[in-house]
Order: structure tokens, then C-alpha cells, then sequence
């Protein structure tokens, strides 16, 4: 008997659900949540896709047609919210946000801020004219910076990233992003370095907006704070350092009721780059499909198959991950939730 | 068995095992001293706590101050300054001394 298997703790979610008596059901579906790709220029070091310059998975063009057909269908679906990988090296990006966006719809893009000077790392196609292209559209644009100094971004994201980083900005900002009178949305993301909680989202905002603009002159909009979430690259490393169940133990013992309300998973469903549909993209990552209908008949659900109603009765997957969500202050897509 | 275990921090609340209400005391006034944003922010309560950490030359302090400077949105400049400012005074602690020693010399016609 393998005993060490025994002593490995079970960080079970649904044991805080049930201390808190919480049931968290779905509330609506407000975005479309879609992973165009798994390619990226970049190969992060915490990144939950395990996204990286070899990826080779892709959307293709009738999952797309079929995500926008759902986003013409639902006008109660408000946001499309595109990420990968870097969901600009998908093929037919261009033509999603621009159908999207002619269907009225919000759209987001979780953008690295370098895939515009990297380029396509498989085909070396240029994406220079990404800025215009966003502005363009009116786009949200939504980027990562772990930090707004070197040493922790360049260690999270690879060496030089900061720099590129913040050429990006700048170039953003050259086209109106951050800046309040043009409306054009500039969103930044936080990460914890290490296997710590967030910092408070307010406070580290007004940070970020000091540093930014004192040392390179950039603006942005709003400040995320994301907790890292124990799976993939950033669970491999923890278990590497033996660290695994120190973090798990910081989340489980920071969960907030009040942040597990807020959860995105009530409110998105999250599309794979092959049309199946998930909770969030982390169950995504983790192919933990939505299920719907009852004994017998129960199915894995995909976007070629999307039935509104069935998809806001259903029961929502959870696992020890989404202690990641429930800690502290909260963590989503769109930063803190409590 | 090893004097300090990193998971014994944990087990920190155990000392209350026995006359619980001195410990529920300390755990009370703890919390509401380094725990809060008041005058000082949390993140400055941090840094000063990582300072006296270092000072006391504690490893559980070391450890939970490091994370919770980390968790504060504390960079690496200004944790390592905060050593600084910890290492420095302890410089100055000793050095002061050296007022006494030259007492003592004067004292006895040394100096």
C-alpha cells in the first residue's frame, strides 16, 4: 500500500460550501468567455493554460461562426471576453472581434502587451497593428503586469517582458487607451510572484498608477488583482518546492463567504478552443466539461449544443482550485469579488 | 526533532492550550496592532514587523513577515530597506556603546 497517498490532505471545496451553507448556483450568462488558442508567444511561469510558442491548438472557423451565431442569439449575453494563449494569433481573431463588436457586444481581449512586437512565433507573422486595430474596435483591452518593476515581472513572465510590457502601454496609450476622455479601456492585471494572496486590489491600484506615470508617463484604467490558481505550471512548481499544501492551506483557511458569492462561474461560461463548454477556463484546463441533464441522460455540453436554459440550470463543477477563487478578497477574470 | 520547523508557526495558537484567555488577549491585541490599516498602513506595519524580525533574528517572524509584506503589495527595494534600516540601528546600538567604553577609559585615566 502506497501510504503516503494517505497522509496527502484532500482540500475538498465543497466542505466550505457546506460550513458556510452556501449554494452557489448559476445567476445568469453575461459573457462568453472563448480560448481561441493555446498558442503564445510567451511561456509564463504561473500561466494555467501551460500556453507556450509550441502550442499548436486552434480554434477553428465553424466554432467561431457558431460562438457569434449564440452571441446574435442571447442579447442577455452581453460581453464576449477572448483569451488563449495569446487569442491574437488565432487565424480568425480579426473577424470574430469585428463581428462581435458589430453584433453590439462588449469585447474583451486578455492581450500580453508583447505579441505586438513578437509577433506569430510559429509563422512570424508581424501584429503591429494590434493597437489600431483595438482602438478600431473599441475593444476592452485587458494585460497582464504582475508588478509595476522589473524584477517580479521579468521573473513571472521571462526576461526582458517588462520592458516590451511597458512599450506596450505606451503604445496603447498612444492610441487612447487609459485615457478617460477617449472611453477606450485599459485594464491591468496583478499576480502574486510567489505563493501568496493578492495584495488589496485599492491600494495597489493607486501604486501602480504612481509608479506608472512618474517613472514612464503611462496611464491605464483599473488594476486586477488575480490569485495565482494552484493547477498546471504553478501547481507543478509548488510541488516541486514542496510546497503544494502550504499554499492550499493559506487558500482553504482565507476562504471569504462573501467572495465565494462573486464567483465568475455564476455568471460565464467559458468556451474551449474545440467548442466544449466549461464553468470557468480553469475547469477548462482541467477538462472538467459542463454536464447537464439528469441520470441517464446526462451530456457533455459544447457551444454546438448550447441550450440557454439547460446551461443556467446547471450544477456548477467544483474542486480544490476554486479555493483559489474564494480567498481573501476574491479573485476573478475581473479582479477581487468581495 | 529540530528546534525550528517551519510548520510550527502553525501551531502558534496551541500555546493557549493552558490559561486560553492570556493567549486570546495577545491574539486580540496582536491582530488589532499589526493587522489593521490605522494611522499606519498595513503594508508599513509589515515592513516595520519584517524590520524587528530580522532584528530579533526570529524565523517564524521572518517567514510570516516576508509573505505578509509580499501579500501588502511590499516590493523587494522596500523590504530590503527595512533591513537596512534594522541592521543599521543595530550598528548604532553597538557603536553607542563605545560612549561607555570611553567612559570607563576616562575613568580609569586611559583616555
Amino acid at each position: 500500500m502506497n501510504t503516503e497517498l494517505l497522509t496527502v490532505p484532500v482540500f475538498r471545496f465543497e466542505n466550505a460550501l457546506d460550513r458556510h451553507a452556501l449554494q452557489l448556483k448559476p445567476l445568469s450568462v453575461e459573457t462568453l468567455q472563448v480560448n481561441i488558442t493555446k498558442l503564445c508567444n510567451q511561456a509564463c511561469r504561473h500561466c494555467h493554460v501551460d500556453a507556450s510558442p509550441k502550442r499548436t491548438e486552434q480554434m477553428d472557423k465553424r466554432t467561431v461562426e457558431r460562438c457569434l451565431e449564440i452571441l446574435a442569439q442571447h442579447s442577455s449575453i452581453t460581453t464576449l471576453d477572448l483569451t488563449g494563449g495569446a487569442p491574437e494569433l488565432n487565424p480568425y481573431f480579426d473577424d470574430f472581434v469585428r463581428e462581435a463588436r458589430a453584433l453590439g457586444k462588449r469585447v474583451m481581449v486578455r492581450h500580453n502587451l508583447t505579441v505586438t512586437f513578437d509577433g506569430n512565433p510559429q509563422t512570424g507573422e508581424s501584429k503591429a497593428y494590434l493597437p489600431e486595430f483595438f482602438a478600431q474596435q473599441r475593444v476592452e483591452v485587458i494585460s497582464s503586469l504582475p508588478y509595476y518593476q522589473e524584477f517580479f515581472t521579468d521573473k513571472q513572465r521571462g526576461l526582458g517582458v517588462f520592458r516590451k510590457s511597458i512599450d506596450g502601454i505606451r503604445l496603447l496609450n498612444e492610441y487612447g487607451y487609459g485615457k478617460p476622455e477617449t472611453g477606450l479601456v485599459l485594464n491591468l492585471v496583478y499576480n502574486p510572484v510567489g505563493p501568496f494572496l493578492p495584495a488589496a486590489q485599492a491600494s495597489l491600484e493607486a501604486d501602480y498608477k504612481q509608479e506608472l506615470w512618474e517613472r514612464f508617463g503611462l496611464l491605464f484604467n483599473n488594476l486586477y488583482t488575480i490569485t495565482n490558481m494552484p493547477i498546471h505550471r504553478f501547481k507543478e512548481a509548488l510541488e516541486r518546492s514542496g510546497g503544494y499544501e502550504e499554499y492550499m492551506e493559506k487558500l482553504v483557511n482565507a476562504f471569504n463567504p462573501a467572495a465565494a458569492e462573486g464567483v465568475m462561474c455564476r455568471s460565464l461560461v467559458s468556451v474551449g478552443y474545440d467548442g466544449r463548454l466549461y464553468d470557468c477556463d480553469f475547469n477548462q484546463m482541467l477538462d472538467m466539461q459542463i454536464t447537464t441533464g439528469i441520470n441517464g441522460s446526462q451530456r457533455h455540453r459544447t457551444i454546438f449544443d448550447f441550450d440557454f436554459d439547460e446551461i443556467l440550470n446547471r450544477t456548477i463543477a467544483f474542486a480544490s482550485h476554486c479555493y483559489g477563487c474564494t480567498a481573501g478578497a476574491g479573485s476573478s477574470c475581473g479582479g477581487a469579488t468581495a | 526533532m529540530n528546534y525550528y520547523e517551519s510548520k510550527d508557526l502553525g501551531k502558534f495558537a496551541d500555546v493557549g492550550k493552558f490559561r486560553k484567555e492570556l493567549m486570546d488577549s495577545f491574539f486580540s491585541y496582536y491582530g488589532a496592532a499589526t493587522g489593521t490599516d490605522g494611522a499606519l498602513s498595513k503594508r508599513e506595519k509589515s515592513l516595520i514587523g519584517l524590520a524587528i524580525a530580522h532584528f530579533q533574528q526570529c524565523p517564524y517572524c521572518i517567514d510570516a513577515y516576508t509573505q505578509q509584506c509580499l501579500e501588502t503589495g511590499a516590493n523587494p527595494d522596500q523590504m530590503t530597506e527595512a533591513i537596512h534600516v534594522a541592521a543599521a540601528l543595530a550598528a548604532g546600538m553597538t557603536l553607542v556603546h563605545g560612549v561607555q567604553m570611553q567612559n570607563i577609559m576616562e575613568k580609569h585615566g586611559a583616555l
